[in-house]
């Protein structure tokens, strides 16, 4: 087999081929296995990931945090828990925290995600909460925090000048295990002067 | 190819328009799974405790979302997300009570995704039931939480019928005590029952939390004028301040004049499989002042008839005292 032609990419061809002729309903179905046949939303969709439009193999069930992981190979993104309480999978959507293991990729479609590969400026330049962080030495293990930047970094677009309480509460969604959340909330009340 | 996530393979269906959710809906009638902000859903799928063929992802239907004025009150479309009603300044402005509630539900992340209809509509917390054991409420003949070893703390102490489950959600007291009314759609056309009517215990439904039936999709929560500007007053007690549920929680709406309790709704979360409206506590605040004096009198009317299970007798005086707080504190 030529190696440039692999698997995944000869099936990608044949389900667009497939997907591009029965497109158009005014109702979208994804289906699971290809026998079902009550009609069917494309399985290859496009997604707005940090910038980037990328065109993505996504099952009907498939949450957004298997999606950014293991087809976009974004896997700053974490999975913890993967029942929404934790925050280790904390994405934004439209600017807005959410958590990708709670979501199906399906429902972003249209929509703006950004995840913590996502926050640095094209130069590298770091985020200003991930600048903070670092300042702060607010990440202990450092596994929750890829969940704790994304919130912080949602906190601050919809409230650039929080109190301590407000970055408590914006933070809340986000468990760290290993007891951070001061130090956390040191590096969110720095990300803040650095942003003003 | 294979999705080594854990999500069980399902279809998806992505109406955008009412008629063909409804339609979607009725086709489908239990094979189908509504979809709101899937917070609850997405527990029962990933556990494989509950399953169906397909998911009706309702979440592209813009007419069900946003709050709007109307003649009588306000109309929040289903899909609004707890962080909007949370935040709505029009809710703040004369239903505060609603948006104190939509506030407290579980973390920022989860208000975000999670929508009004779903909270309502969201399935008991009982663990017995969630880890999918064949209890009564799953179809089976008996209750893992009312033995004698049974893990019941977070449990009913009111109207109990084989199942002793709890309404987990925060916003449906709040509902109640606003006189709320819920409009239902089908393929037989729209319905409008009040929210006291929506939220059903055991007794009369052992599998369902609400009166929504197979087919039908709630649209719209609808808040009339009756309770706008009163005095309100929310609280909901848990172990935890993020994430976790209500072991109580108490909703209030009171005309106040001077010192006086004309008219008042006293709704308790976390203690029954509805909210349960302390309809004693509101006859004998009528006409009283909200001071010691009344609160004396009519706190330890909250509790009673209680039927406390082995581990959840805390639930009586935390009632009593939330009702206490509730008059003083206006």
């Amino acid at each position: 087999m030529n190696p440039k032609i692999t698997r995944r990419r000869f099936i990608k061809g044949v389900i667009y081929s497939a997907s591009a002729a029965a497109s158009g309903a005014g109702v979208y179905v994804a289906t699971a296995a290809s026998n079902r046949s009550n009609g069917a939303v494309e399985r290859l969709i496009s997604i707005n990931v940090n910038g980037r439009t990328r065109r993505v193999d996504v099952l009907p069930q498939e949450t957004l945090a298997h999606t950014l992981r293991y087809r976009l190979n974004l896997t700053g993104t974490k999975l913890a828990c993967n029942r929404g309480e934790c925050g280790a999978c904390t994405v934004m959507i439209d600017n807005v925290a959410n958590y990708s293991c709670s979501l199906l990729t399906h429902q972003v479609k249209g929509r703006e995600v950004t995840t913590v590969e996502g926050l640095r400026a094209a130069d590298g330049t770091l985020h200003p909460v991930q600048q903070a962080f670092i300042e702060e030495l607010s990440p202990q293990c450092g596994f929750c925090t890829p969940g704790q930047v994304v919130s912080a970094a949602a906190l601050l677009i919809a409230n650039p000048n929080p109190t301590r309480e407000e970055a408590r509460q914006g933070l809340s969604g986000n468990l760290c295990r290993c007891g951070a959340y001061d130090h956390y909330l040191n590096g969110v009340m720095r990300a803040a002067e650095l942003i003003a | 190819m294979r999705s080594h996530d854990v999500m069980p393979d399902m279809d998806l269906y992505q109406p955008i328009q009412v008629e063909d959710a409804v339609a979607l809906a009725g086709r489908l009638g239990s094979r189908g799974w509504l979809l709101g902000g899937g917070q609850d859903t997405y527990g029962w799928l990933k556990d494989r405790a509950k399953t169906a063929d397909a998911m009706i992802d309702l979440n592209g239907i813009e007419s069900l979302r946003g709050i709007s004025e109307t003649a009588d009150g306000i109309e929040i479309g289903a899909l609004t997300t707890l962080t909007e009603i949370a935040t709505n300044p029009l809710i703040n402005a004369r239903y505060s009570l609603l948006s104190s509630a939509a506030g407290r539900v579980a973390s920022p992340q989860i208000r975000n995704a999670g929508t009004l209809g779903g909270n309502v509509s969201q399935d008991v917390r009982c663990w017995y039931y969630r880890r999918g054991l064949d209890c009564y409420r799953a179809g089976g003949n008996l209750c893992y939480a009312d033995t004698p070893e049974g893990m019941n703390r977070e449990h009913a102490l009111f109207g109990a019928s084989r199942c002793v489950a709890v309404n987990p959600s925060d916003t449906a007291p709040a509902l109640v005590a606003l006189e709320a009314s819920m409009v239902i759609n089908s393929v037989d056309g729209e319905r409008v029952i009040s929210a006291e009517d929506y939220f059903v215990g055991p007794a009369i439904d052992i599998e369902n939390t609400t009166a929504l039936r197979v087919g039908e999709i709630l649209t719209a929560v609808r808040i009339p004028a009756t309770w706008a500007n009163a005095t309100f007053y929310f609280e909901k007690v848990a172990d935890r301040n993020v994430w976790d549920f209500a072991l109580v929680s108490m909703a209030v709406a009171m005309r106040v004049s001077g010192d006086t309790i004309q008219e008042s709704r006293f709704v308790c979360g976390g203690v029954e499989c509805k909210p349960r409206r302390l309809l004693e506590v509101e006859d004998a605040v009528r006409g009283r002042s909200h001071d010691a004096s009344t609160t004396e009198l009519v706190a330890s009317y909250a509790s009673r008839g209680a039927r406390p299970l082995a581990h959840n007798q805390y639930k009586a005086p935390l009632m009593n005292n939330l009702v206490r707080r509730a008059i003083e504190t206006v």
